[in-house]
C-alpha cells in the first residue's frame, strides 16, 4: 500500500486545521472522507453526462446510462457478486429495510428471524416491523470475549429461523464474525442468510460468492464514496422471487390503471430516478480501494489496532470493549475512562455524595479531543441494545481508515490525559 | 481568560462539587429525565410551598455539562416562584449559563431545565 502520507494528500479535507491543529479524523465507522478522485468523478458526471438513465434515446442519455451500468458492474466485481444481482439503494439501512419488507411478505405468524446481540439499529428495527404480524425475533448471544457464541448460534438454528441476518464486523466492538461458516450452518437449517457488510466491505476483502450468503448489504459513504448510495448484492434467484419494495418509474414493465408488472432484476428494486452520480462516485471509490489493495487496507488497520491496544494498556482506568486479538477485530476501538454504568435511580438515591471514581464521560472526552483537532465519536453508536448488554450508558469510539497513521493513534493517546485532568470525576 | 472560559470553569466546578446533590424527604414533585442519545440522566426532587420552590435536590449521571448544569440550575431556581421558573425558557437559561455550546451539547445543558419545567407544570408523577 502506498504511504499514509501520500494517501492523506489525496483527501482535500484532511488539509483543514482546527484551533491550529491538523485534522485527525477518527470517526470512520460513522462515515469516511472522500478522495479527490471520487469528488472529481461526481463533478465530471454533472459537468459532462447529466441526463436521466434508461429513458432517452438521445446520445447523452445513453452515455449517462452506460456510466451508471458500468459502475454497477465495477462495484459488483469489487465484492465478487453478479452485476445483475447488485441493486443500488441509498445505504445499508435501506437495503435491510428492502429485505425486511420484501422477504417479510412471505413470513407467517410464529416464524423466527435470528439476529445477534451486536447488531446496529438498522439490522434490528426493520425486522421489528414484522413483529406486528406475529414474527418473532431471536438474538445470538455474545461471549465474554465479545465474539458470537457459536454454540448458542447452533442451538438457535435448531428452531429453524426463516431468516438469519448478522453483521460481518461490529461498529462498536470491531468483532469480525465468521460469516462464511455461519452461512453454511444457516443454509443447513434452511434459513436465508444476510450479511450486514457496512463495516466490513470498506475495510477487508469481502467476496459475496466465497461467503455463500444470500444477500450482502453495504453503504458507499463508509468506503470513501458519496453519501446517499449503497448496495444490496443478492443471488439472482432470490431477488427474482421477491416482491418489489418501492413502486414507481423504472421498476415496472407495464402499467395499467389497475395493475402493473415488474421489470427485471435489479431494476425491479430501483424505483424512480436513481442516484447516478452517487453510483459513479462509489465506483471511483472502489477503484481507489482496489488500487490500494484490500488485503493491504486490512493489514494497515491491524497495525493501527495493535498500536492502539498496546498504548491502551498504559492508560489508567481505561476499559475497552472488543476482542483482544487484532486478528479478530476491525479498526474500531470503543472505550471508556472509568466505568460508566447505566443510571440506576435506586443506587443513586442511596448515595449522599458524588462518588469520585475518576470517570471521564465520553462527551467530555470527545469535546476535549476536539479542541486538539482529534475527532472521535461518543454515545451509543446506534447500538442501544448492545450498550445495555455491556452495561454502559455510552462509550467513546475511535475508528480507523486508510488515511490514519500511527502518529494519529499516538496523538489520540497523548491527549487522553488532558481530558482526564479536566473532566475526571 | 474570556468570560466564556470563566463560565466554563464555573460549570466544571459545579460538576466536580455539585450543589443540592442528593434527595429530599418529602418532595412535592419528582422527575427523571433521560437523553437516549448519550445516556445523560437527571433525577430532580422539588419541594414547593406557598407557590415557590423552597428546596430542590438532584442526582444523576452524565457529562460535565449535563451534571454541572443541573447543579447550577438548582441554585438558580431555589427560592423562585413557580411562575418565575416557568419564565426561565431554554433561551434565557442558556444565556444564564453563558457557554459556547453546539446543538448536541445544548441538549445536555437543557436536560435538567426541561425536567424541572415538566415537573412543576404537572407532567410528572410524584
Amino acid at each position: 500500500m502506498k504511504s499514509v502520507e501520500l494517501i492523506k494528500q489525496d483527501f482535500p479535507i484532511l488539509g483543514r486545521t482546527f484551533n491550529g491543529h491538523g485534522m485527525v479524523y477518527l470517526d470512520n465507522a460513522a462515515t469516511t472522507q472522500k478522495p479527490l478522485a471520487v469528488i472529481e468523478a461526481i463533478s465530471d458526471y454533472y459537468e459532462n453526462y447529466n441526463s436521466n438513465v434508461h429513458r432517452g434515446v438521445y446520445r447523452l442519455s445513453e452515455e449517462s446510462t452506460d456510466r451508471y451500468e458500468k459502475s454497477r458492474e465495477n462495484i459488483a466485481s469489487f465484492v465478487s457478486s453478479e452485476t445483475a444481482g447488485l441493486v443500488f439503494v441509498r445505504n445499508a439501512t435501506e437495503a435491510l429495510n428492502l429485505l425486511a419488507y420484501s422477504l417479510g411478505h412471505r413470513l407467517k405468524r410464529g416464524d423466527i428471524i435470528l439476529l445477534s446481540e451486536m447488531e446496529h439499529h438498522s439490522n434490528i428495527v426493520p425486522w421489528q416491523f414484522l413483529m406486528e404480524k406475529g414474527v418473532k425475533l431471536d438474538y445470538v448471544k455474545m461471549t465474554s470475549d465479545y465474539t458470537l457464541d457459536r454454540d448458542d448460534y447452533a442451538n438457535k438454528l435448531k428452531k429453524k429461523p426463516k431468516i438469519v441476518s448478522i453483521t460481518q464486523a461490529s461498529n462498536v466492538l470491531g468483532t469480525i464474525n465468521p460469516v462464511k461458516e455461519m452461512a453454511t450452518e444457516a443454509h443447513e437449517a434452511g434459513s436465508t442468510f444476510i450479511v450486514d457488510g457496512a463495516q466490513s466491505v470498506p475495510h477487508m476483502p469481502v467476496d459475496f460468492h466465497a461467503i455463500g450468503c444470500d444477500f450482502l448489504v453495504f453503504s458507499g459513504h463508509k468506503m470513501l464514496g458519496p453519501m446517499g448510495i449503497g448496495c444490496l448484492a443478492g443471488n439472482l434467484e432470490s431477488l427474482e422471487s421477491m416482491d418489489p419494495f418501492l413502486g414507481g418509474g423504472d421498476m415496472i414493465r407495464e402499467v395499467q390503471y389497475e395493475r402493473a408488472t415488474w421489470n427485471d432484476v435489479p431494476y425491479k428494486f430501483e424505483a424512480g430516478t436513481p442516484n447516478v452520480a452517487g453510483a459513479i462516485g462509489l465506483s471511483a471509490a472502489a477503484n481507489y480501494l482496489r488500487d490500494l489493495g484490500m488485503e493491504e487496507v486490512r493489514g494497515h488497520e491491524k497495525t493501527l489496532m495493535k498500536k492502539t491496544l498496546d498504548l491502551s494498556r498504559d492508560v489508567e482506568d481505561l476499559v475497552s470493549f472488543g476482542p483482544p486479538d487484532p486478528e479478530m477485530r476491525g479498526g474500531v476501538f470503543s472505550f471508556n475512562i472509568g466505568n460508566l454504568p447505566f443510571f440506576k435511580l435506586n443506587d443513586k438515591l442511596e448515595e449522599n455524595d458524588v462518588v469520585i471514581s475518576g470517570t471521564v464521560h465520553p462527551h467530555d472526552l470527545a469535546a476535549s479531543l476536539d479542541s486538539f483537532g482529534i475527532m472521535i465519536r461518543s454515545g451509543h453508536h446506534c447500538a442501544m441494545p448492545l450498550m445495555g448488554r455491556l452495561d454502559v450508558a455510552a462509550t467513546s469510539r475511535a475508528s480507523y481508515y486508510v488515511y490514519n497513521s500511527l502518529e494519529d493513534v499516538k496523538n489520540l493517546f497523548a491527549h487522553l490525559n488532558e481530558a482526564r485532568k479536566v473532566f475526571a470525576r | 481568560m474570556s468570560q466564556e472560559d470563566i463560565n466554563a470553569e464555573v460549570i466544571l466546578d459545579h460538576y466536580r462539587n455539585p450543589h443540592n446533590h442528593g434527595r429530599l424527604a418529602n418532595p412535592t414533585f419528582s422527575i427523571t429525565e433521560y437523553n437516549p442519545v448519550c445516556g445523560d440522566t437527571v433525577h430532580m426532587e422539588i419541594l414547593a410551598s406557598n407557590g415557590e420552590i423552597s428546596d430542590i435536590r438532584f442526582v444523576g449521571t452524565g457529562c460535565s455539562i449535563s451534571q454541572g448544569s443541573a447543579s447550577f440550575l438548582t441554585d438558580l431556581v431555589k427560592g423562585k416562584s413557580i411562575p418565575g421558573v416557568m419564565e426561565l425558557t431554554p433561551g434565557v437559561y442558556l444565556r444564564e449559563l453563558g457557554l459556547n455550546l453546539g446543538p448536541a451539547r445544548e441538549k445536555c445543558a437543557l436536560l435538567s431545565l426541561n425536567a424541572v419545567r415538566k415537573a412543576i407544570s404537572g407532567n410528572s408523577q410524584k
